[in-house]
């Protein structure tokens, strides 16, 4: 997995609403790395160990640029580095790490929201050119406690394991229940397959979707 | 990922003026995004078309169609007058990528979209390609994928897309602005093979804009449909395809418009073949023979001859399939 924070001109929200007073496990997780990495270049020989000089050179001034969108019902406006994908912006500066980073190349689903009610791979899009749209996420699905009904399949259908790939394959089966095209297990299965699970939970998956889509 | 200025523009005039500064058209992205963080693609200005008004899909005068170029994957292949007129164009769709790529890439950047080639996608290795007169990883690397059809000693990527199979099969135009105006061009003509200068991937001049894909009008009745062979059922480039039209009538196969994917550099016109049916009536031993003429002119290489028994094989039963037997 790689990772890539270009940085932004605005920080990370901190409304007092939104900040916890203990540690949470990310924020201990980030900390940690921080120090790491500054051990680490501690120890490099003229502090470029970290970055390549042109790298040094673009992030003087990276090219960046307004956005307003609307994400989760609320609307948010923020600057970005041109080159920040709305996963990062997801979870980098707006805190909304539910949809996960596995490939960032639009090959493993996991990043999959909805845009505009379309679900697409959030690492292979560009926030800055999300201007006026309407994003969904995992964490926009729930009504309250009142958990969306795909969700409470996975659960009741016991349709994961390790749970990387369960936001993705949930949002991405939220699309396709609404595309319509869950006449079957076999339609299921092939559209689908834009969401990897490397623990091999796909039958159970396939059953979730199923059974949702039979409600409606 | 490089640095970029981003630019939106709302019409065609102000598009084709950033395209002649230099600035490099986005549409779906899933294609650019992705080659600009492994760095294979450096753009220095990105000018966002999506808000171009091309995204209609029409039937012509005589019964063709024209695909706009923003218009997305999904929506042609859903798209009821693609799916009655020309099936081989929204079967080749729908057996491309994932609903999410589908959902976002459009028809200009698909037949736009850049080789698979992992030599090609890793910047640490030699690529004509990517980084002309470096070399060709590829000719003696791992090239079970490769192509083994209009290769040269330059490069051996194949053409990822589906759709510009289907597209190549149906004979279809590209039709493109520019500075000084409208032009089309055949599709047999918009995608280049490699050559000498596999870098040069299209006839395009700079700052031009594909505005629309245009299927031209067969006789009818027409079947057609896409046979996609791959390492896995679903999610995966073609190792070879085939994309089949056939005009029967009086029992007699009148018009055959045949090419195959995964095989060569470009979506591969099999005229060979199409020459074999015309004038025939369907028949299992027409199908064979026909297919038989496939891989004329192969060139396989170390790890893909099982390419050419493959490409035989993915047509003769793509004709059955449309063609039917007796």
């Amino acid at each position: 997995m790689s990772t890539e924070l270009p940085e932004s001109a605005v920080p990370p929200p901190t409304g007092a609403g939104e900040s916890s007073p203990a540690p949470t496990r990310r924020t201990f997780i980030a900390t940690s790395t921080a120090v790491g990495g500054a051990v680490v270049a501690g120890g490099a020989i003229g502090g470029s160990f970290l970055a390549a000089p042109e790298e040094v050179a673009a992030a003087e001034a990276p090219p960046s640029s307004p956005v307003s969108l609307t994400v989760n019902g609320s609307r948010r406006t923020v600057t970005v580095d041109n080159r920040t994908s709305l996963l990062d912006l997801l979870r980098e500066h707006l805190d909304l790490t539910g949809s996960k980073k596995g490939c960032n190349a639009g090959a493993c689903g996991a990043c999959t929201v909805l845009v505009d009610g379309r679900r697409v791979n959030s690492c292979l899009t560009l926030a800055v050119r999300l201007e006026g749209a309407e994003v969904t996420t995992i964490e926009g699905l729930a009504d309250g406690d009142q958990l969306h009904p795909l969700q409470q399949a996975f659960i009741d259908e016991d349709a994961f394991q390790c749970g990387y790939c369960t936001p993705g394959q949930i949002v991405s089966g939220v699309g396709c229940i609404q595309e319509g095209h869950t006449g079957s297990p076999e339609e299921i299965r092939e559209w689908m397959s834009g969401n990897i699970c490397r623990c091999g939970c796909y039958v159970k998956i396939v059953r979730a979707v199923e059974q949702t889509a039979g409600r409606k | 990922m490089h640095p970029f200025t981003y630019t939106r523009v709302s019409d065609t005039r102000e598009a084709l003026a950033a395209g002649r500064r230099g600035g490099r058209y986005i549409a779906g992205g899933t294609t650019l995004v992705d080659l600009m963080r492994e760095t294979v693609e450096r753009p220095e200005a990105l000018v966002d078309i999506s808000g171009l008004p091309l995204g209609e899909i029409t039937v012509t005068e005589r019964g063709g169609l024209r695909i706009g170029a923003l218009v997305t994957m999904s929506e042609a292949a859903a798209h009821r007058k693609v799916r009655t007129l020309f099936p081989v164009v929204s079967e080749a769709l729908e057996l491309s990528a994932s609903a999410q790529l589908r959902n976002m890439a459009t028809i200009g950047g698909n037949i736009m979209q850049r080789t698979r080639c992992t030599y090609f996608r890793d910047v640490t290795a030699d690529c004509n390609k990517r980084e002309p007169g470096s070399g060709c990883a590829a000719l003696h690397g791992v090239n079970r994928t490769h192509a083994i059809l209009g290769t040269s000693d330059a490069c051996v990527a194949t053409h990822p897309s589906d759709a510009a199979v289907a597209f190549a099969a149906l004979e279809a135009q590209v039709r493109l602005l520019g500075p000084d105006g409208e032009r089309q061009v055949p599709f047999a003509d918009f995608l280049l093979r490699p050559g000498s200068t596999p870098d040069r991937e299209q006839a395009l001049r700079k700052g031009e804009l594909i505005t629309a894909v245009e299927v031209p009008a067969l006789p009818r009745p027409l079947k057609s449909g896409y046979l996609k062979v791959r390492d896995r059922q679903s999610y995966e480039f073609a190792l070879t395809s085939a994309a089949v039209a056939l005009h029967v009538r009086g029992g007699v196969i009148r018009e055959a418009r045949v090419a195959a994917g995964g095989v060569g550099t470009v979506p591969w016109k099999l005229p060979a073949v199409e020459r074999h049916l015309v004038g025939e009536r369907p028949s299992d031993s027409l199908w064979t023979a026909a297919a038989a003429k496939a891989a004329e002119g192969a060139r396989p290489l170390q790890h893909n001859r099982f390419k050419v028994e493959l490409l035989e094989r993915t047509v003769a039963r793509q004709l059955r399939i449309v063609g039917g037997t007796k």
